[in-house]
């Protein structure tokens, strides 16, 4: 008897995941992309591809989950990955940005595949068609060749690709543009149709190319741009309620272009510019919120002297050279401080709760970031720390000791890994916090002098000899 | 009425002469604390808050380790960053006495709450140590003439330049400290033989503890008690308070001092402590004789056995000392003792003491410069104390004479002359300002006196006598009480001036006037330093010239073959070699060391001269000294030190040479001056094509100040 009911129950999970399973790996066959066009940008060591498709639901029902595949070479460098539908015709276009989630297909693809999933703010129609605009953005993607390069010779990279887009739909016809960032390509492998007018090459269009076609191209060109990549930041925001923000960021900077081999010599860095030392960078711009002021720059053994700060009413900018320019490989640590005025940061929610609203991002202009750390310090006797992130992002609290500190202060610490700048973001960390705690140093250091004074009075007036 | 009920409500608020005499004294002192510790701060505000020179980056270093790694790993620490291959025991050949007072100011300040930095608490004990030092000055001062002495004592060390060289913001080194605990040592011994405490002797065997853990400079206290102690037995001044302060500040502070492993059991074996030791025996026997004149009431019975006793003390004294020094168990003196007793003594024997500018003997303008008034008010604060005799004066006036003699022999002792010179003057502007106020107050008063209760003929008479006898004194002594004035003035003004000109530079960061009157910074060492401690494998080891070596350990945290602490001659001497031989010979050396990269310190660029080349001739003399086939000749035309083309042609191919002018051939340094114009030395170089076959360029800063080489593999044998 019993035997006989767990047989049923077996077999109706069974049936039920069987079920389920049918109707998840049903909806990628809905779709149709009738036309694609994708442009890739690699004018800096940060690619951004910039993929259009026109899609068509060819399904007999509605369907609002559109997948994207991405080989996974391309995941692991994938930084960020944003999708807007474009709605209205011609010049009176609005966009609306969409949810986008990595998952899992079930039916064995023919190639190895990771998927991401675009949810359609409205579901599609049987045979309706829109646009959709999808970034891509990769990080540490151009690979140095030669690896090692000397300092009179130019940064040569190769990226790979393939000249059909990866996807698991039906593509009716697709282009691709590659944008280098000078004239000078060494190769690239023609998949014809294939086209080179001045620093893009066109491959395609190509007609009806079935679900996970591939074809496999790379271009070899040169890019002397700055690869310049934080490899970890910690930025720290420590709020005070008297007034004041402070922000202290430790870098830790490298060169992750080609490395540098042999010799380097002074002489032709000062004399020749130009021709030598073409991919190293000396010079690196942080972009700073207005009214900073007592920003310092720094590392472990002293104060960097050559830094130049640039204020106006809306943005700071501060230009700062590291202490020797950086060539492939090299790295340098350093730390950027500053103050900034409480109240532009600082504000009061509706449900009496404070909080902060500030940029995740990193000041530095252009740069890349493999970690990034924010650790928003909140003032002693805060309580109910809840950050908001605009991105997803691991948090976790701490406490820090500062000065004056009895039971130590609250840390939101916030992490992510590979950050690029269109990250950019405001996000906010909202807390409560009771103003009388504000008094509590003044306090302590006012009763510490109070007791000093009343220990000489003491002293003075009380005989402490043996002798009578 | 009214008038009554307040004053009688004022009263507990007027104070009494005494009262206020102390508030005047305890806020002077106050200023001068605080004046001492912000006149030391010129070097923070114009540079910033940073360690200065080259002993100082060691002191940090191993600070920093202190305080990261505790107390029994600094005592047992190995380094293996320095004197690579043999390393160093960094906790049995320190002082700890530094880095243990800052470590603690560091616990304390965080043990209440206050974050502060290591960095900040090293740059900044030297001169809370120099506070202190106008503290223990006022209570010396008061202790040997008056507190009026001692004020002005204060005063005068608070800003004495010989004292800031030492003691400014970041100026960590050991004097920071060690002139505080000198002056402390002294200051509780003096008192201890006046009180005859023994109480007052046990602190200032601690005092001596504090010093020995401090500064090799213990020496000279260990030697000057001694030798005062021997004076006042000879002056007939053995008295039994002498006895109690010394005999227990000697044996105490010796017990305390072997607990420092660095002078262990020297004060039972070396040379340089056996004066105490004798003396010692010398206060036993006098008491002993004390003792039996006491029981013999026969003079002529006593004068026979005083001299048996005496000739039998002194030889079992002599015997006993030649059987030591024999048998070796009591090292002979070491060299730096001898030069210090004979200024010429290093510069024909020693070549590495001598080396050091530091080491130089001291120049007049230097003494000058240092002690400005203080130069002739010495003399008469010495007049003062033989006026007025006592155990403390004659301790000071011997403090100040041998001290003296000591900063004669070496640039570098100014320091340890400046107490006493600081507070002989101070008796002597104390005395003197004493003695007019008095003689101006005096008069004063028989005025007044005069006019109250005599007649008007017997005023009109007194008036008259005074007139007559002394108005030519009462303007005298005004004249000369604004002549001190004047000069203490003149004094506070030069030690300000000399404070922030001469000795607030940190010497890693050098500035100079551009060309328009800005002020241009050359930040290179740092470059540098920061260079090798990111961009080269953390295993890499360093060659350079011993000077720079704590510097790169501290700021490059690479391993470096020689440093500042030169203990071992011979690998100087070997790294002196390898810097004046031909590339060959000295890539040979360079393999036998395991040197990864070569560092050399080049001014030709930026014109600043205390570069490696202005220092070559002592690497040869060094390294000849050890390698004869290093000839000092070889290097010199006529006697005279050239890099231009009349250069001998072995300093113009040796790897010296070689490391820095490479490729300077091709630079233009000045306007209207051929390419290669060494601006340090003012000449166009005379070797322009230099190839470098063994090592390559692997680092050059901005400036060319320093330039590092990256010595490359051996070739393939095939």
């Amino acid at each position: 008897m019993e035997a006989w009911i767990r047989a049923r129950v077996t077999l109706a999970l069974t049936l039920f995941a069987l079920l389920f399973f049918v109707s998840r790996s049903s909806p990628p066959r809905q779709f149709v992309i009738s036309n694609a066009e994708r442009r890739i940008d690699l004018s800096s060591h940060i690619i951004n591809v910039h993929l259009t498709l026109k899609v068509e639901n060819t399904g007999t029902r509605p369907a609002s989950e559109v997948v994207l595949a991405l080989t996974p070479t391309e995941v692991d460098h994938l930084a960020m990955v944003d999708a807007l539908a474009i709605k209205g015709k011609r010049k009176k276009t609005t966009s609306v940005r969409l949810e986008v989630k990595p998952t899992e297909l079930p039916d064995a693809p023919p190639i190895d595949a990771k998927y991401f999933t675009i949810y359609l703010a409205d579901p599609l129609n049987s045979g309706e068609s829109t646009t959709l605009e999808v970034l891509y953005v990769f990080m540490h993607f151009l690979e140095p060749f030669p690896a090692e390069i000397a300092q009179s010779e130019s940064q040569l990279v190769f990226y790979h690709d393939t000249a059909l887009i990866l996807s698991p739909y039906h593509i009716k016809q697709q282009t691709t543009f590659i944008k280098t960032p000078s004239t000078k390509v060494e190769s690239f492998i023609r998949v014809e149709p294939t086209n080179r007018v001045g620093t893009e090459i066109k491959y395609g269009p190509y007609e009806d190319c079935p679900p996970y076609s591939i074809s496999p191209i790379h271009v070899h060109f040169e890019n002397n741009s700055p690869f310049a990549v934080v490899e970890e930041l910690v930025q720290e925001i420590e709020i005070s309620h008297w007034g004041n923000i402070q922000v202290t960021e430790h870098y830790t900077l490298v060169h992750a272009g080609a490395r540098h081999k042999g010799v380097f010599s002074r002489v032709d860095y000062q004399s020749r510019q130009f021709s030598n030392g073409a991919s190293s960078f000396r010079y690196l711009l942080a972009r700073l919120p207005a009214r900073v002021h007592s920003v310092y720059y720094r590392d472990e053994i002293g104060n960097i002297s050559s830094s130049h700060l640039r204020t106006n009413s809306l943005k700071s900018e501060l230009e700062i050279e590291p202490r020797y320019p950086l060539f492939g490989g090299w790295k340098a640590t350093f730390v950027i401080g500053y103050g900034l005025p409480l109240q532009d940061f600082l504000f009061e929610s509706s449900d009496d709760k404070r909080y902060l609203n500030f940029t995740f991002g990193c000041p530095l202009i252009g740069m890349v970031v493999d970690k990034l750390t924010i650790k928003v310090v909140l003032p002693e006797g805060s309580t109910d720390p809840s950050p908001v992130v605009p991105f997803p992002v691991e948090h976790r609290l701490e406490a820090k000791y500062s000065s004056l500190d009895v039971i130590g202060r609250t840390v939101v610490v916030l992490e992510k890994k590979n950050f690029v700048p269109m990250h950019n973001s405001h996000f906010q960390v909202y807390y409560t916090f009771n103003p009388i705690f504000m008094l509590a140093e003044p306090l302590m250091l006012a009763s510490a002098f109070f007791m000093f004074f009343v220990a000489c009075v003491a002293y003075i007036h009380i005989d402490l000899s043996i002798r009578k | 009425m009214s008038n009554s009920s307040t004053s009688d409500l004022l009263k507990p608020f007027k104070l009494k002469t005494k009262q206020q005499e102390l508030l005047i004294r305890v806020s002077i002192l106050c200023l001068v604390y605080i004046l001492a510790f912000i006149t030391r701060l010129f070097s923070v505000l114009r540079y910033e808050s940073m360690i200065h020179e080259f002993d100082p980056y060691f002191n940090y270093r191993t600070t920093l380790y202190l305080t990261q790694h505790g107390f029994y790993d600094f005592w047992n620490w190995f380094d293996y960053e320095s004197w690579y291959p043999l390393g160093r025991i960094v906790g049995g050949t320190l002082y700890p006495g530094l880095m243990v007072t800052a470590a603690l100011i560091y616990r304390l300040l965080h043990f209440l709450r206050f974050a502060v930095h290591i960095r900040e608490v090293c740059v900044l004990t030297a001169p809370f140590f120099a506070s202190n030092t106008t503290l223990v000055a006022y209570f010396f001062g008061k202790e040997i003439w008056d507190s009026g002495a001692g004020l002005v004592a204060a005063i005068l060390i608070a800003v004495c330049p010989g004292y800031i060289s030492r003691s400014v913001a970041g100026s960590y080194d050991n004097e920071g400290v060690a002139i505080f605990a000198l002056l402390f040592t002294f200051y509780l011994f003096v008192k201890a033989v006046n009180k005859g405490s023994l109480a007052w002797g046990l602190a200032s065997a601690f005092g001596y503890f504090y010093m020995v853990s401090a500064w090799g400079g213990y020496v000279f206290i260990i030697n000057l008690i001694p030798l005062y102690v021997l004076v006042l037995l000879i002056t007939g001044r053995y008295s039994m308070r002498l006895y109690v302060a010394y005999n227990c500040m000697y044996i105490l502070g010796m017990l305390l001092a072997m607990q420092i492993r660095f002078v262990g059991f020297q004060h039972v074996q070396s040379g340089e402590h056996m004066a105490a030791m004798g003396v010692f025996f010398l206060m036993q026997v006098f008491y002993f004789l004390d003792w039996v004149k006491h029981m013999l009431s026969d003079t002529k019975l006593f004068q026979e056995f005083l001299s048996i006793t005496v000739t039998c003390a002194v030889a079992a004294g002599g015997i006993a000392l030649g059987v030591g020094v024999a048998s070796g168990y009591i090292s002979p003196w070491t060299g730096r003792f001898y030069s210090l007793l004979d200024p010429t003594y290093a510069k024909d024997h020693i070549p590495i003491i001598a080396s050091v500018s530091e080491h130089q003997p001291t120049a007049w303008s230097s003494f000058m410069f240092d002690f400005h008034i203080l130069l002739f008010l010495f003399p008469a604060g010495l007049y003062f104390c033989f006026k007025r005799l006592s155990d403390a004066t004659i301790f000071i006036v011997m403090y100040g004479l041998t001290s003296m003699y000591f900063a004669g022999v070496m640039v570098r002792l100014i320091l340890v002359a400046t107490p006493a010179v600081c507070l002989i003057s101070a008796i002597a502007v104390s005395a003197t300002v004493k003695n007019l106020t008095v003689l101006l107050r005096s008069k004063n008063k028989v005025a007044q006196i005069g006019s109250t209760k005599g007649t008007s003929s017997a005023k009109a008479s007194s008036k008259a006598s005074l007139d007559q006898s002394q108005p030519f004194q009462k303007n005298g002594a005004m004249a000369l009480l604004f002549g001190a004035f004047y000069l203490l003035s003149r004094y506070a003004t030069h030690c300000t001036w000399v404070t922030s000109e001469a000795y607030s530079s940190p010497s890693i960061v050098l500035a100079a006037r551009g060309a328009h009157g800005n002020r241009v910074i050359f930040d290179d060492y740092r470059e540098a330093y920061f260079w090798l401690r990111q961009n080269t494998p953390p295993d890499a080891k360093v060659m350079s010239w011993w000077d720079y070596g704590y510097q790169i350990t501290a700021m490059g945290n690479r391993t470096v073959i020689v440093d500042n602490n030169t203990w071992n001659n011979t690998h100087i001497a070997t790294v002196g070699r390898a810097m004046s031989s031909y590339e060959d010979e000295a890539y040979e050396i360079i393999r036998s060391l395991d040197v990864d990269y070569v560092l050399v310190v080049f001014g030709g660029v930026t014109g600043y001269s205390s570069d490696d080349i202005n220092k070559f001739l002592w690497m040869v003399r060094i390294g000849g000294g050890v390698f004869p086939v290093i000839k000092e000749p070889d290097y010199l035309v006529n006697g005279e030190y050239r890099v231009d083309k009349g250069a001998a042609p072995k300093m113009l191919n040796c790897l010296m040479y070689k490391l820095s002018y490479y490729r300077f051939g091709e630079m233009m340094t000045e306007y209207g001056k051929p390419p290669g114009y060494d601006r340090a030395r003012g000449v166009e170089i005379g070797n322009k094509d230099i190839k470098l076959e063994h090592l390559e360029e692997a680092f050059t800063t901005s400036n060319w100040i320093v330039r590092i080489y990256k010595v490359k593999p051996p070739n393939n044998r095939w």
